[in-house]
């Protein structure tokens, strides 16, 4: 039979995505550019037996999304950045929790309301660092409308897999962007369900690292009691101040992911076996970059396109083989230098590190990226 | 059919021009099985304001989104004209609604007028199938996608009791369209 097609947005694909995946909850507070997203899920997650509440606010919605997956749920959340800010506590607290959830941000620029019709990429450092204190993160950005469906349901599967929030961040231009996405039949995308504890409720401890380093988590409601609490705790989920305690935690849920990164890793490498020149981009800058390595090949200038899928953990190894084979990386990205940064630290001065960058609501158009290539070499 | 062809639609935000982009994007890339990518800009008015959308259609995959340069632009107001109706293709066409835009953008492309909307009004009855007149008229000039692929992607978008309405809409801006460039 052939398989379902649809042209859909960016963010309409991102609600599918989530239904796939099996995602039984959203609690959101509708924001431009993430709109559709919300307004999607209030139609089919009924359908599947979800249910969606928009709450009073962003940081409601946050709480309502840790809430709901401790009882066992999937649980989404989808903003924009100026609501990414207002959620910040509550991240941290699934970071340390260890409460999977995933988080949908559509991007805009900013700070503060910025514009909100136009599109950014200028929230992928707060994506790693917006919540306080030391802990890991995982941030996707997909670039085209299929890719924003798996990359949702792999969201969810990494979530649910290290126990923690997992960031999605599209810009404005894919998220309400239209393309044709052909629906992956059910079973033909990995789908990942949280790991039932094998101790009975009497035994149970939420964060015993002798279960390994990712200790499963229990279900409210299906018998389990534990502590949940946004301070540093023992193994039962009370808190504790015991040095040896609180370092071992600390350390365990950021080494769950940087021990991992090769499972977490996801890249996509055009024509940079030979390049002189590497356009480093991500989300819809990545596709005018691809746009503009075709023509710069046309001319005879080798460049390549290394788009990074999983933005955090940063691709410090690729990044750095990189830097070693070619004369130069422009980063381009729609802000005003941003993973610059981390592409410059892993480069360890090993070639030439330039910057495209723009902020003015417009995308980053290929003719730019291919003036900034010939301005480097 | 060129590697890759880009069409603008723009107009005052109501006026249904990201819908005639969407209709259009479905007509080759569901229909017809080609790539599509539809794509819009708009300010925070509901209502009024300029607004565009852009389909981008290639045989082949579509990387870059939005409109490189233009090969046919539609400009349905004054200010949609001033604000959209530039980077065109030299050669590349323009089509302007004739009641509402006194002053066509100066380029070297061809430049072609139909009173879309009056055409929408006194003709077919109803103001708000001018977009779906408008779509019609710029697949007649084009040829884009096919009559056909065209009439069939409007009939999958509207509710059964206007598919005579818009199918009448769609064969009339076609043929006032195909007319303009016999």
């Amino acid at each position: 039979m052939a398989k379902k097609v649809a042209l859909l947005q960016g963010n309409q694909a991102c609600a599918a995505g989530a239904v796939y995946a099996g995602c039984k909850f959203f609690g959101g507070y509708p924001i431009t550019p993430s709109t559709e997203v919300a307004e999607e899920l209030s139609i089919s997650l009924p359908k599947v037996g979800g249910k969606f509440i928009q709450m009073e606010d962003e940081i409601g919605a946050m709480a309502s999304v840790i809430g709901a997956s401790l009882t066992g749920m999937k649980s989404l959340t989808a903003t924009s950045g100026p609501g990414v800010s207002l959620k910040q506590e509550l991240i941290g607290y699934a970071c340390i929790a260890e409460v999977p959830c995933v988080i949908i941000n559509v991007m805009r620029g900013g700070p503060s309301t910025g514009m909100p019709t136009g599109p950014g990429q200028s929230d992928v450092m707060q994506a790693m660092w917006g919540t306080h204190g030391d802990h890991a993160a995982i941030a996707l950005v997909p670039s085209s409308v299929q890719e924003i469906f798996s990359e949702t349901v792999r969201a969810f599967n990494l979530a649910e897999k290290y126990r923690m929030p997992v960031q999605v961040l599209f810009d404005e231009i894919v998220g309400h962007m239209r393309e044709r996405i052909v629906f992956p039949e059910p079973g033909e995308l990995e789908v990942i369900d949280r790991e039932a504890p094998t101790d009975g409720p009497d035994t149970y401890k939420p964060y015993d690292s002798t279960k390994g380093q990712i200790p499963p988590l229990a279900s409210f409601g299906s018998g389990y009691k534990f502590h949940v609490t946004g301070l540093n705790k023992a193994d039962d989920g009370f808190p504790t101040t015991k040095a040896s305690l609180v370092d071992a935690e600390e350390r365990r849920q950021v080494d769950k992911v940087m021990d991992n990164v090769a499972d977490i890793e996801s890249n996509e490498e055009y024509l940079t076996e030979d390049a002189e020149v590497v356009i480093w981009a991500f989300g819809s800058t990545a596709r005018s970059a691809r746009y503009a390595v075709n023509e710069l090949r046309k001319e005879g200038i080798k460049a390549g396109l290394f788009r990074p899928i999983t933005l955090w953990p940063f691709p410090t190894k690729r990044t750095a083989e990189l830097a070693v084979q070619c004369k130069a990386i422009v980063v381009a990205e729609m802000n005003l230098g941003q993973m610059i940064h981390e592409v410059e630290r892993a480069a360890k001065g090993n070639c030439v590190v330039a910057g495209e960058f723009r902020v003015d609501g417009e995308p980053i158009n290929p003719a730019q990226i291919m003036k900034k290539v010939k301005e480097v070499l | 059919m060129a590697e890759r062809y880009e069409l603008r639609f723009s107009g005052a935000g109501g006026q249904g021009l990201i819908t005639a982009g969407i209709i259009l994007a479905e007509a080759a890339s569901i229909i017809e099985g080609r790539s599509a990518v539809q794509s819009q800009s708009y300010g925070p008015e509901a209502r009024g304001g300029a607004s565009k959308s852009e389909v981008i259609i290639s045989d082949q995959p579509i990387d870059y989104p939005k409109a490189t340069i233009v090969d046919a632009c539609l400009a349905m107001t004054q200010e949609a004209a001033d604000k959209y109706a530039n980077g065109i293709k030299e050669g590349g066409l323009l089509l302007l609604d004739a009641d509402f835009v006194q002053r066509a953008p100066q380029g070297n492309f061809k430049v072609y007028r139909l009173p879309i909307m009056r055409m929408a009004k006194e003709d077919i009855g109803r103001e708000i199938v001018a977009n779906v007149v408008a779509l019609g008229a710029m697949i007649g000039l084009t040829g884009v996608v096919t009559k056909e692929a065209g009439e069939q992607a409007v009939l999958r978008k509207v509710p059964e009791a206007f598919k005579e309405l818009n199918k009448k809409a769609y064969n009339m801006g076609y043929e006032k369209g195909k007319e303009l460039i016999n």
